[in-house]
């Protein structure tokens, strides 16, 4: 018995459910209603650039937002006790573990022009201010739900970090700024890579956070893409090309991630 | 030094909770006000269990995610023996396709099976809902259950399996006997992993299933769509609650399976 037949059925569902319908975005992306093929869709991605450029902005801004906070973070929990960091790292994620909307509505909730920081500036006499609908809701929102991404890859490289390391490096004569950049730093790079992968591509693909966070001005690349499908626009073509370009961006951006990643061990 | 870490921990985890208590808070609140308290009720989490959509949503979500992680689990791990039996090139193509759900964006997995249904349900007479709901969450499952198993079988002694054949066993007894063991801590978490990533989807869900079929995530963005309705608090802190006891109740096994090995371990 050939034991590599065990794996027909998933093989089969792997052509059939994620390799068709890849192709077929591509299929859909490069053809008219009629089936002949037509570049026009892929051109006409070009009108929405102020959108692919708001996506990439504002996720690049909540990126480098998560990696300064997180950075700290994953290093105080490295550095604990053993037995605390399993129940502190658990403590960290727990939020994670609600669904994403809630998380999100939760903000909308906080930010909105009733909600309770408006009240709580009415207190002292301040505002109200325009918190929600506003773009820094949209990258707000996405820092929030994205943190712990960034923590975990974090915390599970500096945890590898043996204390001897820093011990060397101030006998060594480097104080505790050199220490982090000569020592923490070059170590922890697998972890920043992975840490921006897992934050960007789902930043700069949502379109739930836009809508609940950012109101009718702060459209995304998601957003765009969901009103092409299930939206007043209806046009499949056209989101089809959305996605491709989509994927690729994320492509070129993994690559480059890949690139700093001295064991190349992102998922590629 | 260390103070100052404690502080900015406390920092950051304040962030990361206020608005989750906050949620909770309001969902005592008789009014629907959201920022003032003006007096404590139970009746949005009374009018939670009679809302019959929720309801219907919350069995849907358990039914697809069992269903769903299930059979993930089952033909994920005959997938990775097959696939670990592999010559190089046809696993390394392998291996890329089902990373293609991890690493692409959910949007464009759930878009992607869209048309994929959209181009069936014109000629087979598919409708969007359980059926197309249930594929499409397998399609995501199936690659964590394999990136669980494959590991096991990258660890464990090839000749195990062939030592149990020499001394008697059919080739489905070696399997049971020896191979099972070995990879099974691979298939649990990878079932799981599947099962909570089902239960916490919304995206893929949202674009593969139709209006019979709504999970509660679905359920959840309809009610945010709306007016606000204090109902969602009330959810939220009974969802918050679940976390917290199955998070303690994982904590405990974990620790009682560390001191168990660590006793081995001293013996």
């Amino acid at each position: 018995m050939k034991l590599k037949y065990f794996s027909a059925p998933y093989i089969i569902w792997m052509v059939v459910f994620i390799a068709v319908p890849l192709l077929l975005i591509a299929y859909f992306a490069f053809t008219t209603d009629g089936g002949s093929f037509t570049v026009k869709y892929i051109s006409d991605v070009g009108q929405y650039a102020n959108i692919f450029i708001r996506s990439i902005w504002l996720s690049l801004i909540a990126t480098a937002i998560c990696l300064v906070v997180a950075y700290p973070v994953a290093f105080i929990l490295s550095r604990m006790e053993k037995h605390k960091q399993g129940t502190m790292l658990m403590i960290v994620m727990l939020p994670m573990w609600m669904n994403f909307l809630l998380r999100t509505y939760a903000w909308m909730t906080l930010l909105g022009n009733n909600g309770i920081i408006n009240h709580l500036f009415g207190l002292v006499g301040l505002g109200p201010y325009k918190l929600i609908n506003t773009s820094g809701a949209v990258v707000l929102g996405m820092v929030y739900n994205y943190l712990p991404f960034m923590i975990l890859p974090l915390y599970s490289v500096m945890e590898k970090i043996d204390k001897s390391m820093f011990e060397a490096a101030s006998d060594l004569g480097c104080n505790s700024t050199q220490t982090l950049f000569r020592v923490v730093v070059p170590l922890s790079v697998p972890g920043i890579t992975s840490g921006i992968t897992m934050v960007f591509v789902p930043a700069i693909s949502t379109f739930i956070i836009s809508r609940m966070l950012g109101g009718g001005s702060n459209l995304l690349i998601g957003d765009l893409i969901e009103m092409q499908f299930l939206g007043n626009a209806y046009n499949p073509h056209l989101g089809a090309a959305i996605s491709l370009v989509l994927m690729v961006i994320i492509l070129v951006i993994m690559t480059v991630m890949n690139q700093f990643d001295p064991e190349d061990q992102v998922l590629m | 030094m260390k103070k100052l870490g404690k502080f900015y921990l406390i920092l950051v985890l304040l962030f990361l909770y206020v608005p989750i208590f906050v949620l909770i808070v309001f969902s005592f609140n008789e009014t629907k006000s959201r920022s003032v308290f003006s007096g404590f009720t139970l009746d949005w989490y009374k009018r939670l269990f009679h809302n019959k959509i929720i309801i219907s949503s919350l069995v849907n979500t358990i039914l697809v995610a069992v269903a769903a992680s299930i059979i993930s689990t089952v033909m994920g791990t005959l997938a990775a023996i097959g696939i670990h039996s592999m010559r190089k090139v046809p696993k390394a193509v392998v291996m890329n396709i089902t990373n293609m759900p991890i690493i692409n964006p959910e949007i464009v997995t759930g878009v992607s099976l869209m048309l994929l249904f959209v181009f069936f349900a014109a000629r087979m007479n598919l409708e969007f809902g359980f059926v197309t709901l249930l594929i499409a969450h397998i399609t995501f499952d199936v690659p964590y259950v394999i990136l669980n198993v494959m590991p096991k079988f990258n660890q464990m002694d090839p000749h195990i399996y062939e030592a149990a054949q020499d001394l008697g066993c059919s080739p489905i007894q070696a399997f049971r006997k020896v191979v099972l063991p070995e990879i099974m801590p691979g298939v649990v978490s990878g079932f799981l992993m599947s099962f909570t990533y089902s239960l916490d989807d919304f995206v893929v869900s949202y674009f593969t299933t139709g209006s019979t079929s709504q999970t509660l995530p679905i359920t959840i963005y309809s009610m945010t769509r709306r007016k606000v309705s204090p109902e969602i608090n009330a959810l939220s802190t009974l969802i918050f609650v679940a976390v917290v006891i199955v998070l303690i109740i994982k904590n405990i096994i974990e620790n009682k399976s560390a001191a168990k090995n660590k006793t081995v371990g001293e013996v």
